[in-house]
C-alpha cells in the first residue's frame, strides 16, 4: 500500500534577479540594526538611557515638530522665530553639513561603481580647502565680485582635487599600486602639509592657528543676510551650497545611468575582463575617473572653507570616511546619496555636543557592518515549497 | 656638541627606531599571516586602537603591564572574529568589511577610551644602562621579543606542515579543501591570530613604546602595516625590516628635538618637523612604488586567492 503525504519543504535558492527593494531594506536594516547596537554600546559607556540620547541627537540634528511648526506659523505672519533659534536652526546647520558630506559620498561613488577605492576623499578635500583659501587670500584682491571669487574659488578647489585624486590613479593604472593606500597616505600628508601652511607656516596670522577671516566676497552668503526683510531667517547659516552638491549628484545620475561613458564605468566594475574585451581603455578610466571623484571631494574643501570663513588647524577632518559610508548606504545611487547625506548631516550636527565623540564613527561602523554583511542574505530568495511524495509503509525495524 | 653626543644621539635613534617599530611589526606579520590565509583585513587601524584602548584601560584598572597586553589582544582578536564572520561566513567584500572594521575601532575606541584620556601612564621600570637611558626595561623585552616572533613566524609559514596548509588555503582553496585542509577553519583562525598581533601591537604602543591613551592614538600606523605587508611582499623577515625602518622615520622628528643640534633641529624649526611628520606617509607610497617594480620584475604577487570568498563546490579558484 502506498501512502500520499504533503509536506512542506523550505527552499532556499539563488536569487537570479536583483529588485530594487534589495538594497533598501538592506540599507534601512543596517541604520535600524546599528542605532540598536549603538544603544547598547552607549548603555555600556555609562549613558543611563540610549533612547533618551537618542531622541537628543534628533532634536539637535533637525529640530523637533513643533519647534517647525512654530517656526512655520512665524514665516507666514513674516516675524522671527519665537523661540530663538529653536524653529529652523537645527534643520539649517544639518543643511550646512550636508552638502560636504554629499560632494564627498559622490565622489567616492563615482570611484566605487569602477571598483577603485578611493579612501582619499579626505585629502582631497584638504587641498581644495588648501587651493581655495590661496586664490580668496593671496590671488584675487578683496573687492573681487562676490560671484567671480565664489567661481574662481571652486575652481580652484576642483583642480587641487583633480590632481591629488590624479596620483593614486596613476600609480594604479601604470604601476598596478593599491589605490587604497595611496590615497590613505595621501589623506594625512594632506593634513600635515595643512599644518605646515597654517599652524607653523606662512598663512598663520600674527602666529594665530588660522588665516584669518575671509574678505566677504570669499564666503558663501548665508540666509540669515535676509533677515532684516524676512526675520524668521535670523540666524540660519544654510547657504547655496547645497544646491552644488544636489546640482552634482544629478549630474552624476545622468552620466552613471544615461551616458554611454557611465555605462561602460559601469561595465568595468561590474566585469574588469569583459569591459576589456569589449574594448574600453581601462587605464584611462581609471586615471579618469579618480581625477573626476578628486574634483568632486575638492569642490567639497571649498565649500566647506567657504562656509567656515577662515582655514584654521582645526579644519575638519573625517568628511571623506563619511562620504564612504553614505555611499555605501545609497547603494552606490548618487540621487539616494542626497537624502543619506542629510541624514549623516543630521547625526553629525546631532552628536556634535554629546558625549562621547566617538559615536558617530561607530554608529558609522556598524551601519557599514549591517549593509555589507545582509547583502549575502539578499542574495538567496526562500521559496516555500509543496512537497508531495510516496511514503512507504513502516516495515518495523529500520537500520 | 662633542663626538660622545653624536654617538649617544645615534644610539638614542637606532634604539628609538627598534622601539616605536615593535608594535608595527607585530601588525604587519599578524596581517601577513591572514593574508597569506587568504583573507584581506584593512581593519588594522581599528584593531590596534581597539587594543590600545583595550590594553590601556585593563593596565590602569589592574596595575599589570601582562594584563594590558593580553586584553589589547583579546579585544583585536574579537574585532578580527567580526571581520572573519562577514567576509568569511557571510562572504561579503573584504575591502567594505575592512573599512568598517576601522571606523567601529576608531568608534568604539573613542567611546570607551574616554575616561582614560590623559591619565597616568605606565612608569617604565627603569635600568641603569650606561648608554641608553631613555630605553626602558620593557622597551628592551618589548624588542627583544618582536626580534624572535619575525623569524619564527617565517619559520612556521615556510618551514612547518601547519604554514603549509595556510599558504594552500591562499593559494588555491579548493585544492586545499580536497585534502583535506578545512578552510574556513584556518581563515577563521589566521584572521583572529591578525587581530590579536594587531591588538597586541596597538597595547605594546599605549603602554610601552609611546605609554598614554588618547583618541586616534595609533595615527595612521595600522593603514601603513597593510601598506608594509605589500612591500614585504607576504615575508615575514622583510615586514621586520621595514617596520624597524619605519619606526626610524617615525621617532625622527622627536629624535631630531635635541636642540643642540645644528640646522636639523626641529626644536628651532617647526615647521621643519611638519614636513618630517610627512615622511613615513610619503615614503609608504615611495615603498610600493619601489616594491611595484621589483614585483613585476620577479613576478612576486599576492597569494592567488586574497580577496575571493571561498564557497565549497564551486567553480573557481
Amino acid at each position: 500500500m502506498k501512502q500520499q503525504s504533503i509536506s512542506y519543504k523550505l527552499n532556499v535558492e539563488t536569487r537570479l534577479d536583483n529588485p530594487g527593494w534589495v538594497g533598501m531594506v538592506s540599507s534601512i536594516l543596517g541604520v535600524v540594526l546599528s542605532l540598536i547596537v549603538g544603544g547598547f554600546v552607549l548603555h555600556a559607556a555609562g549613558a543611563a538611557d540610549p533612547i533618551a540620547t537618542y531622541r537628543e541627537i534628533f532634536k539637535e540634528g533637525f529640530g523637533m515638530p513643533a519647534d517647525w511648526q512654530a517656526g512655520f506659523t512665524a514665516m507666514f505672519s513674516n516675524t522671527a522665530c519665537p523661540k530663538g533659534m529653536l524653529c529652523f536652526g537645527p534643520l539649517s546647520d544639518t543643511l550646512v553639513k550636508t552638502a560636504p558630506i554629499l560632494l564627498t559620498s559622490l565622489a567616492c561613488i563615482f570611484a566605487f561603481r569602477m571598483k577603485l577605492w578611493n579612501i582619499g576623499a579626505d585629502g582631497q578635500m584638504f587641498l581644495g580647502a588648501w587651493a581655495a583659501t590661496g586664490v580668496a587670500i593671496f590671488i584675487l584682491p578683496k573687492t573681487t565680485d562676490r560671484t567671480v571669487m565664489l567661481a574662481v574659488m571652486a575652481l580652484a578647489g576642483i583642480l587641487a582635487g583633480l590632481v591629488y585624486g590624479a596620483i593614486p590613479g596613476f600609480l594604479k593604472a601604470r604601476l598596478n599600486i593599491n589605490e587604497i593606500i595611496t590615497t590613505l597616505m595621501l589623506n594625512y600628508v594632506a593634513y600635515k602639509m595643512l599644518e605646515f601652511f597654517v599652524v607653523v607656516g606662512p598663512w598663520s596670522l600674527g602666529g594665530f592657528e588660522s588665516t584669518g577671516r575671509f574678505p566677504t566676497s570669499a564666503t558663501w552668503p548665508r540666509l540669515t543676510e535676509l533677515a532684516k526683510k524676512f526675520p524668521i531667517t535670523g540666524g540660519l547659516t544654510v547657504h547655496p551650497g547645497i544646491f552644488l552638491g544636489i546640482a552634482a549628484a544629478i549630474l552624476l545620475a545622468w552620466i552613471l545611468y544615461r551616458s554611454r561613458w557611465g555605462y561602460e564605468i559601469r561595465v568595468i566594475g561590474n566585469n574588469p575582463k569583459a569591459a576589456r574585451y569589449a574594448g574600453i581603455n581601462l587605464k584611462r578610466n581609471i586615471i579618469l575617473v579618480m581625477s573626476l571623484s578628486g574634483a568632486l571631494a575638492g569642490l567639497a574643501g571649498m565649500n566647506e572653507v567657504a562656509a567656515l570663513r577662515e582655514l584654521t588647524g582645526r579644519f575638519p577632518r573625517g568628511y571623506g570616511f563619511t562620504g564612504v559610508i553614505v555611499a555605501w548606504l545609497a547603494r552606490l545611487n548618487p540621487l539616494a546619496a542626497i537624502f543619506v547625506s542629510f541624514l549623516f548631516g543630521g547625526l553629525l550636527v546631532g552628536t556634535k555636543l554629546i558625549q562621547p565623540q566617538g559615536i558617530a564613527s561607530m554608529l558609522q561602523g556598524v551601519i557599514l557592518f549591517v549593509v555589507v554583511g545582509t547583502e549575502l542574505i539578499f542574495r538567496y530568495r526562500v521559496r516555500l515549497e509543496k512537497v508531495e511524495q510516496a511514503v512507504a509503509p513502516e516495515t518495523g525495524d529500520v537500520p | 656638541m662633542t663626538a660622545n653626543d653624536l654617538i649617544s644621539l645615534a644610539i638614542t635613534i637606532v634604539f628609538g627606531a627598534l622601539v616605536s617599530g615593535s608594535p608595527l611589526l607585530f601588525a604587519t606579520i599578524g596581517e601577513i599571516f591572514s593574508e597569506r590565509a587568504g583573507v584581506m583585513n584593512l581593519g588594522l587601524e581599528g584593531m590596534m586602537l581597539i587594543g590600545a584602548m583595550s590594553g590601556f584601560a585593563a593596565w590602569a584598572n589592574t596595575g599589570s603591564l601582562i594584563m594590558g597586553l593580553i586584553v589589547g589582544m583579546i579585544f583585536g582578536a574579537l574585532l578580527a572574529l567580526l571581520h572573519a564572520f562577514i567576509t568569511i561566513t557571510l562572504r561579503a567584500d573584504q575591502v567594505v568589511s575592512g573599512l568598517a572594521v576601522t571606523f567601529l575601532g576608531v568608534g568604539l575606541s573613542s567611546i570607551l577610551g574616554q575616561p582614560y584620556v590623559g591619565q597616568l601612564v605606565p612608569q617604565p621600570s627603569s635600568i641603569t644602562l650606561p648608554i641608553l637611558e631613555l630605553v626602558s626595561a620593557e622597551q628592551i623585552v618589548l624588542v627583544i621579543v618582536g626580534m624572535i616572533f619575525a623569524p619564527l613566524s617565517w619559520y612556521y609559514l615556510n618551514r612547518t606542515r601547519p604554514g603549509l596548509d595556510l599558504r594552500s588555503v591562499g593559494e588555491y582553496p579548493s585544492a586545499a579543501d580536497s585534502l583535506g585542509i578545512n578552510v574556513y577553519r584556518t581563515r577563521y583562525t589566521y584572521v583572529i591570530f591578525g587581530g590579536a598581533m594587531s591588538g597586541f601591537g596597538g597595547a605594546a604602543m599605549s603602554l610601552i613604546t609611546d605609554p598614554g591613551w588618547v583618541d586616534g592614538k595609533t595615527s595612521g600606523l595600522g593603514w601603513i602595516a597593510v601598506a608594509l605587508v605589500i612591500f614585504a611582499s607576504w615575508d615575514p623577515m622583510r615586514g621586520m625590516w621595514v617596520s624597524y625602518f619605519f619606526g626610524l622615520l617615525r621617532r625622527l622628528p622627536l629624535d631630531l628635538q635635541n636642540p643642540a643640534l645644528p640646522l636639523i633641529s626641529t626644536a628651532n624649526n617647526p615647521q621643519l618637523g611638519r614636513v618630517m611628520d610627512m615622511l613615513p606617509y610619503i615614503a609608504t607610497i615611495l615603498i610600493l612604488i619601489i616594491g611595484s617594480r621589483e614585483a613585476m620584475r620577479k613576478r612576486i604577487g599576492a597569494p592567488a586567492a586574497l580577496g575571493n570568498p571561498y564557497v565549497r563546490g564551486e567553480r573557481g579558484l
